[in-house]
C-alpha cells in the first residue's frame, strides 16, 4: 500500500535538488512552496486565471533557455486547458520541468472531484502529447529516491504526483491570508536577479 | 479591382513592423486568412513562432516571455480573442505589461452591416475591456502598427491592432 503523499513533503524533497531553478506554482497545494524555498528571488508568481500559470511558465522557459524552469501545477488547473500539453511538447523546451500535484479534487472550493478524478493518467497524457520524459508517483519514498535524477533529465519533463487533498471549506473572506509578494513584484525581483532589462 | 489589389496589406509590412519594434516571439493560432503571414514568420531568423492550442493560452505565454525580457505579440482571430476574455483580463490587463494583440477582423466589411457576429461583437468586446485599438486595412495604414506598439509600451497595457483586410487576408 503506497504512503499517501503530502504536498509539503513533495516540495521539501524537490527543494533538496532545486539548485538555481526558477520555480512557479499554482493551485492550493502550491502555496507550500513559500514555506520551503530558500531562494525567494527565483520564485515567481505568474497566475491570474485558473489554468493561466501553465502557459506562463512555458513562456518563461522559452524566454530563458539557459535557466531551469519548474512549475508545480494542479490537475484542476491543467484540466482547464489540456491543449497546453501539446503546446509545451511542440516547443520542446529542454529546461522545463512540469510537476503536477494531483489531489483529484477542487480543494479550494470544498473538495468536489474533478471530472473522472481517479481514472485519469496525466503522465500518460503528457507522454502521448510528446513530452520528452514522463513520471508518475503515488509513493513518497519512490519520489524522494528519484526526484534528483529527474531534475537532471532533458525537458520537457512531466512528473505527476498523487497527493492528499487539503480541502478548504471556509468562505474565502474567512480564510487565513498569507502575506505574499504581488505578481509584478516577483517578476521584477526575478528580472533584477537575472539582469533582465525591460526598458 | 485594380484599386482593391493596390489596397492590400502585405504580410511583409507586418513583418517589417514587428522587426522595427523589436518583436522576438509571435504567439499564435493560424487562421484561414493568415496562412502566408505564418509561412513568412517562420522564415525570419530573428523571430520565434509559438503555436498554441487555444487562444487563451496566448496571454499567459506572452506574460512569461515578457517576464523573461522578450517582446511577444499575440496573433489571433477575433473569435479567439473573445474566447480569451478572462485570460485577457487576468493575464494581460491585470498583469500590466506591454502587449500588442494583432486581431484578424473576421467578418469585417466596409460595405455596411456584416452578417458575421464575430465582426459585430469585436469592437464592443474591446471597448468593454477598455482596450484601445488601431484599425489597419492596407499598407498605407502600416505605421499604425508602430503606433500600437508605442502605446503599449507607454501605458504597459494590451493594445489591439485590428486587421480588416477583407479582400486579401495575408494569403497569396
Amino acid at each position: 500500500m503506497p504512503n499517501m503523499i503530502e504536498a509539503l513533503d513533495v516540495m521539501k524533497a524537490f527543494g533538496e535538488h532545486r539548485g538555481d531553478a526558477i520555480v512557479t506554482t499554482s493551485g492550493t497545494a502550491g502555496r507550500h512552496w513559500s514555506d520551503v524555498s530558500t531562494n525567494e528571488r527565483r520564485d515567481v508568481s505568474l497566475g491570474g486565471v485558473m489554468g493561466g500559470t501553465t502557459p506562463s511558465a512555458l513562456g518563461l522557459a522559452l524566454g530563458l533557455p539557459d535557466e531551469k524552469v519548474v512549475l508545480f501545477d494542479s490537475e484542476g488547473a491543467l484540466l482547464m486547458n489540456l491543449g497546453v500539453l501539446a503546446t509545451i511538447a511542440g516547443k520542446k523546451p529542454k529546461n522545463f520541468f512540469h510537476f503536477l500535484l494531483d489531489n483529484e479534487c477542487y480543494a479550494t472550493t470544498g473538495g468536489q472531484p474533478v471530472p473522472n478524478a481517479q481514472e485519469i493518467d496525466y503522465a500518460g497524457m503528457a507522454k502521448s502529447a510528446g513530452y520528452k520524459s514522463t513520471h508518475s508517483f503515488d509513493d513518497l519514498e519512490d519520489f524522494v529516491t528519484n526526484v534528483g535524477r529527474i531534475m537532471e533529465e532533458e525537458g520537457p519533463v512531466f512528473i505527476s504526483v498523487k497527493i492528499v487533498p487539503e480541502v478548504q471549506n471556509l468562505p474565502i473572506s474567512m480564510r487565513e491570508r498569507r502575506p505574499g509578494r504581488s505578481r509584478m513584484e516577483t517578476i521584477r525581483t526575478l528580472q533584477e536577479e537575472l539582469g533582465i532589462s525591460t526598458g | 479591382m485594380v484599386q482593391e489589389q493596390a489596397a492590400v496589406l502585405k504580410p511583409e509590412t507586418m513583418i517589417e513592423e514587428f522587426e522595427k519594434n523589436g518583436v522576438t516571439h509571435v504567439v499564435t493560432i493560424p487562421d484561414s486568412e493568415t496562412n502566408y503571414l505564418y509561412e513568412l514568420m517562420l522564415e525570419q531568423p530573428w523571430l520565434d513562432v509559438v503555436p498554441i492550442s487555444r487562444e487563451g493560452e496566448g496571454m499567459g505565454v506572452a506574460l512569461g516571455l515578457n517576464a523573461a525580457g522578450k517582446v511577444p505579440v499575440v496573433l489571433i482571430q477575433n473569435t479567439g480573442m473573445m474566447e480569451s476574455g478572462d485570460s485577457i483580463r487576468g493575464m494581460a490587463l491585470d498583469a500590466g505589461f506591454p502587449l500588442v494583440l494583432v486581431i484578424g477582423y473576421r467578418g469585417w466589411t466596409r460595405r455596411g452591416k456584416t452578417p458575421d457576429t464575430a465582426a459585430r461583437y469585436t469592437e464592443p468586446f474591446l471597448n468593454a475591456f477598455g482596450i484601445n485599438y488601431y484599425f489597419v486595412e492596407n499598407d498605407a495604414d502600416g505605421s499604425r502598427i508602430s503606433d500600437a506598439f508605442e502605446e503599449a509600451r507607454s501605458t504597459r497595457r494590451p493594445v489591439a491592432v485590428l486587421i480588416g483586410d477583407e479582400y486579401h487576408g495575408f494569403n497569396r
